[in-house]
């Protein structure tokens, strides 16, 4: 039963993570993408996935989606009728699945995924197609396919899970919130293992909203810069392996990192741009703090949202000095979006993943090629590669309609 | 409320309307939801006026669940929101693409925020400074009844003191067209419907919500929804009533019929009367369920929502003796 819930643990159990996989445009897997993150590469180029020519910006942070998907249950009718989102969610979860050891596990193990616009190029396929009277034999399988729902149900069949599916679309906060919601279910006792992540493809609609809002930067995506433009659009998916400690230590399984806090908190201050002193990502940091049992002080490393856009980057600079406060000067902080872009649904969880990939190798991924600083920032801005000894790591996550969620992650002991 | 419950107890299908669709499309029937005259204040609200019909039916619907329309004046830190859609902000979404087609150059900038899932939420956050928990979940018809369970969570585990659960949709040829590939003979139709969980006595109760039934392939994908069976902990015989999902379509009155056949008690059939509202249907069934246990029609009702495509839910509420 979903509802009454089941008895609760009388202290929650640890959640930890057992299996991460991530494909970004700096690559597919773990390996690649530390690689990268740790040495701050950029993956900016001009878009080949949709015309721009009559775009304001013809730049994005498109990834080269392997030709081949990994080796799962899914029927190859099933393979062929995905979209690209589909295919990077599924090489992300495989690996996720693969490292913790979930590829024939089975059983009960709820999906909580968190996406802006799950198979967009498919919904604009089956407009088009719709207006021009053409193709109709093909437009129901758009319709399915376009549908996030149906992106989960994939994963059901590609690894005979067969646990609730729970699908949120909080804008860019999106991946996060599914993090954190996994995190709960677990330690609510609803569940010992979720497959949580989030995921996003390029797609025309977006990268033109995108534009016509003149979000985009024209040069390059330069999170904190005093001359920062805005920011570059990426695509990827992040997924991680979640099961509780006791779960984990009693199948031997590695632990890559916990997941120690969520926070969630909701701005109302305007439908895109940010409350200028950052109320709600203050009180998203504090309430994931405050369940992590840290203080500020404790905070290894923040990777930030950091979009590059002037409204945000300001805004969370505010609500990073309040949080912080006497601990400030001592924050290290950077956006990966300067390597990736923005990847929208799929940011929070692949931030999460490289938060998680930072603890582990004990480094902090940098933004490289920044010049002065914005004024509002009292933190340090990470902008080469460096080695650090830490334990926790903060990352924040915001969104469109004022959707903030932080999430903090700890080293495995 | 009053005008869904007189439309309920007539139980006769609302007047239906042709809808505009481009040429070579088929013209197709559909309801909408009647503008109101006069127009509702919220309407004027900064974050309102722009807004595409599915915020103006959530925020309709959220004030008469809160059970105010002064909550604009309140600061509602301790209240949750989940919003629940299947389709979501698809006339803005279809008016921006056409734009981007067209131009992209002049593409509206004011056009696409208000495509975004969560957007109808976010303005419901702000017209009721709600300033804790949102989340938008996107799923199909049973959405909204999973929903009603997470909202639970929240309240049991005292992170809000009420929370808000909302479902809207809005009609668009794009959406009601996709409907007519999977059942024909439905009647796409547009609305919301809200519910207030909070943990004070009230003289309704949830009082179960089933485990999701997924249509994976291992249970047929979505031909499943005719073999599957109600989880065994479930038991539908303690509720005297149902309300169900058949529509007056005939393909999904002939599955609901075959689900329900063994049904002993009295059915309800919201979507009969309404339409195929897609992400809204499952809070109809809800909220008809509700109404009648208020009315003292009913003690126990069980709402079952067999989901176009992803998964089949059910919920029991019940009537707390005086």
């Amino acid at each position: 039963m979903l509802f009454p819930p089941p008895v609760r643990p009388q202290s929650p159990p640890r959640v930890v993570v057992t299996g991460a996989g991530i494909i970004t445009p700096l690559g597919l897997g773990w390996k690649a993408n530390a690689e990268a993150f740790q040495k701050g590469r950029k993956s900016l180029r001009p878009v080949t996935l949709f015309d721009v020519a009559r775009q304001r910006c013809q730049l994005a942070c498109e990834l080269d989606l392997p030709a081949v998907l990994p080796a799962t249950a899914l029927s190859s009718r099933q393979e062929n009728r995905m979209g690209r989102a589909a295919k990077m969610l599924l090489h992300a979860a495989h690996e996720a699945c693969t490292q913790a050891n979930w590829q024939r596990a089975g059983g009960e193990i709820p999906i909580v995924l968190g996406t802006t616009s799950a198979g967009m190029t498919l919904g604009e396929d089956y407009y088009r197609q719709a207006v021009a009277g053409t193709d109709r034999d093909r437009q129901a399988a758009r319709v399915v396919h376009y549908q996030a729902q149906r992106q989960a149900l994939d994963l059901v069949d590609a690894f005979g899970f067969h646990g609730p599916v729970t699908i949120i679309a909080n804008a860019c906060a999106s991946g996060a919130n599914a993090i954190g919601h996994a995190f709960e279910l677990i330690q609510s006792g609803r569940a010992t293992r979720v497959l949580a992540g989030g995921y996003d493809a390029l797609s025309h609609l977006v990268y033109a909203g995108f534009d016509s809002l003149k979000a985009l930067s024209l040069t390059t995506c330069r999170p904190f810069e005093a001359n920062r433009d805005g920011l570059a659009l990426g695509e990827g998916a992040g997924v991680v392996c979640l099961e509780s400690m006791e779960s984990a230590q009693s199948r031997g399984a590695t632990v890559l990192g916990e997941i120690a806090g969520y926070g969630s908190a909701t701005d109302v201050h305007h439908l895109t741009q940010p409350q200028p002193e950052g109320d709600a990502a203050v009180e998203s940091m504090t309430q994931a703090c405050r369940q992590a049992g840290v203080n500020p002080f404790q905070i290894g490393y923040i990777n930030a949202h950091g979009t590059g856009t002037p409204a945000n980057d300001v805004a969370e600079a505010q609500a990073i000095n309040r949080w912080a406060g006497p601990a400030v000067a001592d924050m290290t902080v950077s956006s990966t979006k300067a390597s990736v872009g923005h990847l929208l649904g799929a940011a929070g969880a692949v931030e999460a993943i490289v938060c998680l990939m930072a603890l582990h190798g004990q480094w902090r991924p940098p933004e490289i090629g920044l010049g002065i600083l914005d004024p509002a920032i009292r933190f340090r801005v990470v902008q080469v590669t460096e080695s650090a000894a830490f334990d926790y790591a903060l990352t924040n996550s915001f969104g469109f309609g004022g959707a903030n969620a932080s999430l903090v992650l700890r080293r495995p002991a | 409320m009053s005008s869904f419950c007189r439309a309920l107890e007539q139980n006769e299908p609302l007047p239906v309307e042709a809808l505009t669709a481009p040429a070579g499309q088929p013209v197709m029937r559909v309801r909408r939801v009647p503008v109101p005259n006069p127009k509702p204040s919220f309407f004027a609200h900064p974050r309102l006026r722009r807004t595409s019909p599915i915020a103006q039916f959530s925020v309709g619907a959220a004030l008469e669940a809160l059970g105010s329309d002064q909550a604009d004046s309140m600061k509602q830190s301790r209240l949750g929101i989940i919003s629940c859609a299947f389709a979501g902000c698809v006339n803005y979404s279809r008016r921006f693409y056409e734009e981007v087609l067209r131009e992209p150059s002049t593409a509206s900038p004011l056009i696409f925020p208000e495509t975004v899932f969560n957007a109808p939420s976010s303005h419901l956050s702000a017209f009721l400074g709600a300033t804790g928990r949102n989340y938008t979940l996107v799923g199909d018809q049973g959405e909204f009844v999973k929903a009603l369970a997470l909202a639970a969570d929240w309240l049991d585990r005292g992170w809000v003191d009420r929370c808000l659960i909302t479902a809207a949709e809005e009609l668009d040829w794009l959406t009601a067209g996709a409907l007519e590939l999977f059942d024909h003979g439905a009647c796409a139709a547009e609305g919301a419907g809200a519910l207030c969980l909070g943990r004070d006595p009230s003289p309704v109760e949830l009082a179960c919500v089933t485990e999701p039934q997924l249509y994976d392939r291992r249970r047929g994908g979505r031909n499943g929804r005719r073999s599957m069976a109600w989880p065994s902990e479930f038991s539908p015989k303690s509720c005297d009533l149902l309300c169900d999902g058949r529509s007056g379509s005939p393909v999904t009155d002939h599955l609901e019929d075959e689900l329900w056949k063994d049904w002993p008690g009295k059915r309800c059939s919201p979507r009969r009367v309404f339409g195929e509202g897609l992400g809204v249907s499952g809070a109809w069934q809800v909220l008809a369920g509700i109404q009648a246990l208020q009315r003292g029609h009913s003690g126990a009702v069980f709402v079952g929502v067999v989901g176009t495509n992803e998964q089949r839910v059910g919920a029991v509420f019940r009537r707390n003796p005086d």
